[in-house]
């Protein structure tokens, strides 16, 4: 790992973490940390039934507990709920309250919420509330829920569903008329929870000024300060929304949740800072979770492996309310249906259903994975019924690299891609041929080995603008203000980079600041793996009018012509007469200090904000190799090759953290977690005791391997790269647990592959006669 | 914690990070939060209820324990060491170098709860194999890194010590 500093050749660089001292230190700032002279605690009861009337709540005990100061309920606040804007025309919004409105429709509810002196007096007296409940009918699983005479998630409504958005392009009826064949498949993602290792959290503090001032755990400060500012009915302006250190997040803390909006109300009621802090019990029922979509798609082929069309209809479950992003990744399908491949004719349908669970959202690819498993999986089924090699209809109906920018049959423009060239990279890394030779011996002896390739597209950026502002201060050194914080991401080191790169300096002439609105200008946020696309391409815009804008004070300065300026180690050089030096501190004392040209404003700064209007295609290609214990059911990775391009890389030791983090969470969705709901609703899996997150002793060895195509439309040529485990991996080990399987005749098996399941479904096929091997 | 509660109040005596503290605490305070609320170390984390997560790792007694899983009355009259007390002189401890140089954290959140679970491992096993890392890991949980960098910080680590035991 390289540690030099050279203003130049930063980008590519992979350099130590600027954020690391600290941190490593223990000597971070996290939401919890925070402690303020006078705070109070916010506590919640949620109630034992997840779906069920409300018919009595008595709070005297709690309210009769010394230290309490408030404890409120739904009808205290019912002038406030969750603010969430329409994605879809005809969406149904159900009311989302802060705490429960005569019934509640999910286990993470709360009925009421205490203020008191201390967490743990705050936790009795929630405790200490009484609550007499009518059970109802819950209504669980997303298909279900749309069948004839399902229970309603909510009562207020005539069905479960919260919308229904189609997309079509091309001709699929002739498509699927002249097919010669049609590959049929149901497929569901398995939910899971995202799991940041930090709880979700707030503290807030009402200002003598009328200001409020916000710590929040949050991905995006100033969109959630908007969302709030509406919850809250207080003017946005006056609000102060600080990230400080966050502890992960995965889109989880994306969204405005309940309990931030009551500690702000409570906290301008009570003229108090109140501090809530999730417990992981907590956490795990109230915090968007991911997934869980059913997927029953059908695929028009030619007998040669054409794709002639597609059908998808996706069932997605959304929880019992919505938060502002809960209804946006089921719509994923629509733009990535196709995959990596050419299809024209193309058809989807996205059905999103409400039932008694927790609210979903975007998790870590948020949409993207299920759309790739969907495609992934289709391919190598339909290449198994046309007896076709599976590597071989991916590379007929790739886009091909003089296709790029292709339009899909959805109507999404991919920008740049060679997927032929990072198939065959994961093939030379992975040493396919021999895995292939490997698992025929194996299978030879009886033993169920598979191989399994994805080679899949992974959309990022996107989401509206970003901004960046580039300032040289008075001393020359700069300040970049980016509207995207970091969660874990090491922002602080890839954005110095970049900044430093452009403007010659070394990196500790830069300060990256995020994560504090009344500091940074409006910004969005960081997930959808957008960072280094919109944060870094906004800075990267505002850096270039800052070097335009320098290079004339210094041409100023020196008497020279601008066109004449060459930018030089720590500022300008006169073009040819590299001694004639002008440094940023001698630029910006002119700056600031009117001696700027005539007709020119003062200062060096510039923001801009930055909307491509269309995403980064990043994409890769990720090879499985499973082992399935016959005996036991028990699956190992034995191999797992991943290759990705996100165009140009900045930092590759920060990418490559990034893959390994994305691969673990999609061998958890793929290997060991799903969240479970009893059939009344009850959380099963809803404590780190039986939800089966990936622990070190559970990951396989990694090859990582990249190929690097530049994004044409990025000033940085970069694409998002944050989500590419989750996307990539899980379908290539689907695929190779399936390939693992055939000779016992399974064609099909949901994630997770967990032992008991893949146990109980060796013993049905070994039970079929015609199977026996 | 708010002075106005009332609570039978017990004295304890603890030694953290080389400095002695005498305090009184209700007899329920767990030790992670008396690290945290009553003696400003932030060091440890809070990052489940079920004693999973390992976030709340310090060590008691130069053994590493979770400090979410006992009371601060039962650290009575013990030794403590947290992650803020690692470093010497402003000097990083090898294991806190090991995770910067091998990018062994992202969020951080988890970290020094590793920082502290992998330095008691390389004070009772110098020189562990892989394996051996893994397994003593097996009570701390990273949502980031997928472990893979972690168990490379340890590694270099182990090597930067060169198998001495430097923490005390
Ligand atoms: S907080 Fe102590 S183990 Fe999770
Ligand atoms: S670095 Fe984020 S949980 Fe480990």
């Amino acid at each position: 790992m390289t540690t030099d500093h050279t203003p130049t050749g930063l980008i590519g660089a992979s350099i130590r973490r600027v954020e690391d001292p600290v941190l490593v230190a223990g000597k971070g700032c996290y939401v919890d940390d925070i402690q303020l002279p006078g705070m109070l605690y916010l506590a919640f009861l949620r109630t034992t039934y997840p779906h069920a009337k409300i018919i009595s709540i008595n709070t005297n005990a709690a309210k009769a507990m010394a230290g309490v100061l408030a404890v409120v309920t739904g009808e205290d606040v019912k002038q406030l709920n969750i603010p969430v804007a329409p994605m879809v025309q005809d969406q149904k919004i159900p009311p989302h309250p802060l705490l429960a409105r005569g019934a509640v429709h999910e286990a993470g509810v709360a009925v009421a919420a205490v203020v008191a002196q201390s967490r743990a007096l705050a936790q009795d007296a929630a405790g200490a509330i009484e609550v007499e409940y009518e059970a109802l009918p819950s209504v669980i699983d997303a298909e279900k829920a749309l069948e004839p005479g399902a229970p309603l998630a909510r009562e207020e409504l005539n069905s479960n569903i919260c919308y229904v958005a189609t997309k079509k392009g091309g001709d699929v009826d002739t498509a699927f008329a002249q097919a010669e064949h049609i590959c049929r498949m149901h497929i569901a993602s398995p939910r899971q929870v995202a799991l940041a290792i930090e709880p979700r959290g707030i503290v807030v503090k009402p200002e003598p000024t009328g200001d409020l001032t916000v710590w929040l755990s949050t991905q995006a400060p100033h969109r959630v300060r908007g969302d709030l500012a509406t919850a809250l009915g207080f003017p946005e302006h006056k609000i102060r929304v600080i990230a400080p250190d966050v502890g992960g997040g995965f889109g989880s803390k994306g969204p405005l949740y309940r309990e931030y909006v009551l500690a702000c109300h409570l906290a301008l009621k009570l003229g108090r800072p109140i501090k809530w802090i999730a417990t992981r019990s907590e956490d795990f029922v109230t915090t968007i979770q991911g997934r869980d979509q059913a997927m029953t798609s059908e695929l028009a082929l030619k007998k040669d492996g054409t794709i002639l069309g597609l059908k998808v209809r996706v069932v997605a479950n959304l929880g019992a309310y919505l938060y502002s992003s809960t209804a946006g990744p089921p719509q994923r399908m629509m733009g990535m249906a196709p995959g990596s491949y050419q299809i024209q004719n193309c058809h989807v349908e996205v059905v999103a259903v409400f039932t008694n669970t927790t609210p979903t959202g975007p998790y870590r690819g948020a949409g993207r994975p299920e759309s790739v498993l969907n495609i992934e999986r289709l391919i190598d089924k339909a290449a198994k019924e046309l007896g076709l090699d599976r590597l071989a209809m991916r590379r007929k109906n790739f886009i091909r690299p003089e296709q790029f920018p292709y339009k899909t049959g959805v109507g999404v423009e991919y920008d740049s891609g060679d997927y032929e060239k990072s198939l065959a990279e994961a093939m030379r890394l992975s040493d396919y041929d021999k895995l292939i030779r490997e698992r025929d011996a194996a299978r030879g002896r009886g033993e169920l080995v598979g191989v399994g390739v994805s080679t899949f597209v992974e959309p990022s950026g996107g989401a509206g603008f970003e901004s960046g502002t580039v300032r040289v201060e008075r001393t020359g050194e700069i300040t970049v203000l980016t509207g995207s914080s970091s969660h874990g991401q090491g922002h602080e080191t890839s954005y110095a980079q970049v900044i430093a790169d452009k403007m010659h300096v070394s990196m500790d002439h830069v300060a990256i600041r995020h994560g504090d609105t009344l500091a940074i200008q409006q910004g969005v946020g960081t997930f959808g793996s957008r960072s280094m696309v919109m944060g870094g391409g906004s800075m990267t815009l505002a850096a270039e009018r800052v070097i335009q804008k320098a290079r004339r004070i210094a041409a100023h300065l020196v008497e020279a012509a601008p066109e004449d300026m060459m930018q030089a180690d720590g500022g300008f050089a006169v073009a040819g007469v590299p001694e004639k030096k002008v440094t940023w501190r001698q630029i910006a004392a002119a700056a600031y200090g009117g001696r700027v040209p005539p007709g020119m404003e003062p200062g060096l700064q510039e923001t801009v904000f930055f909307d491509p209007r269309r995403e980064a295609w990043g994409f890769g290609a990720h090879v499985a190799m499973v082992r399935i214990d016959r005996e036991t059911g028990k699956p190992t990775i034995e191999k797992l090759v991943l290759v990705d391009d996100c165009g140009v890389i900045i930092n590759p030791m920060i990418v490559e953290g990034q893959v390994h983090g994305g691969v673990a969470q999609g061998l958890g969705e793929a290997l060991r977690e799903q969240m479970l709901f009893g059939e009344e609703g009850q959380a099963l899996t809803g404590t780190l005791m039986n939800y089966a997150v990936m622990r070190a002793g559970d990951m396989p060895h990694l090859t990582v391997g990249e190929t690097i195509t530049p994004n044409p439309f990025n000033p940085l040529g970069v694409k998002g790269v944050g989500e590419a485990g989750t996307n990539g991996a899980p379908p290539a080990v689907a695929n190779a647990m399936m390939d693992a399987l055939a000779p016992l005749g399974i064609d099909h098996i949901d994630m997770p592959y967990t032992a008991p399941k893949l146990w109980e479904a060796i013993r049905q096929a070994e039970r079929r006669p015609a199977a026996r091997s | 914690m708010a002075a106005e509660i009332e609570f039978a109040a017990v004295p304890i005596k603890v030694t953290v990070n080389g400095v002695k503290h005498e305090a009184v605490v209700e007899p329920r305070t767990l030790l992670v939060y008396f690290l945290r609320e009553h003696l400003n170390l932030t060091g440890a984390h809070v990052g489940c209820d079920t004693s999973q997560c390992g976030a709340c790792t310090i060590q008691l007694n130069g053994r590493a324990v979770k400090s979410c899983t006992i009371l601060a009355v039962q650290a009575n009259e013990a030794e403590i060491t947290t992650v803020e007390g690692l470093a010497r002189e402003g000097v990083l401890h090898p294991v806190q170098e090991g995770f910067r140089e091998k990018h062994g954290l992202q969020c951080g959140y988890c970290t020094p709860g590793m920082i502290m679970t992998a330095v008691s491992l390389l004070e009772t096993n110098p020189n562990p194999t892989e394996e051996e890392i893994r397994h003593g890991l097996e009570g701390n949980l990273c949502r980031c890194t997928g472990y893979i960098n972690i168990v490379e910080s340890i590694r270099w680590a182990a090597e930067k010590m060169g198998g001495k035991n430097v923490s005390r």
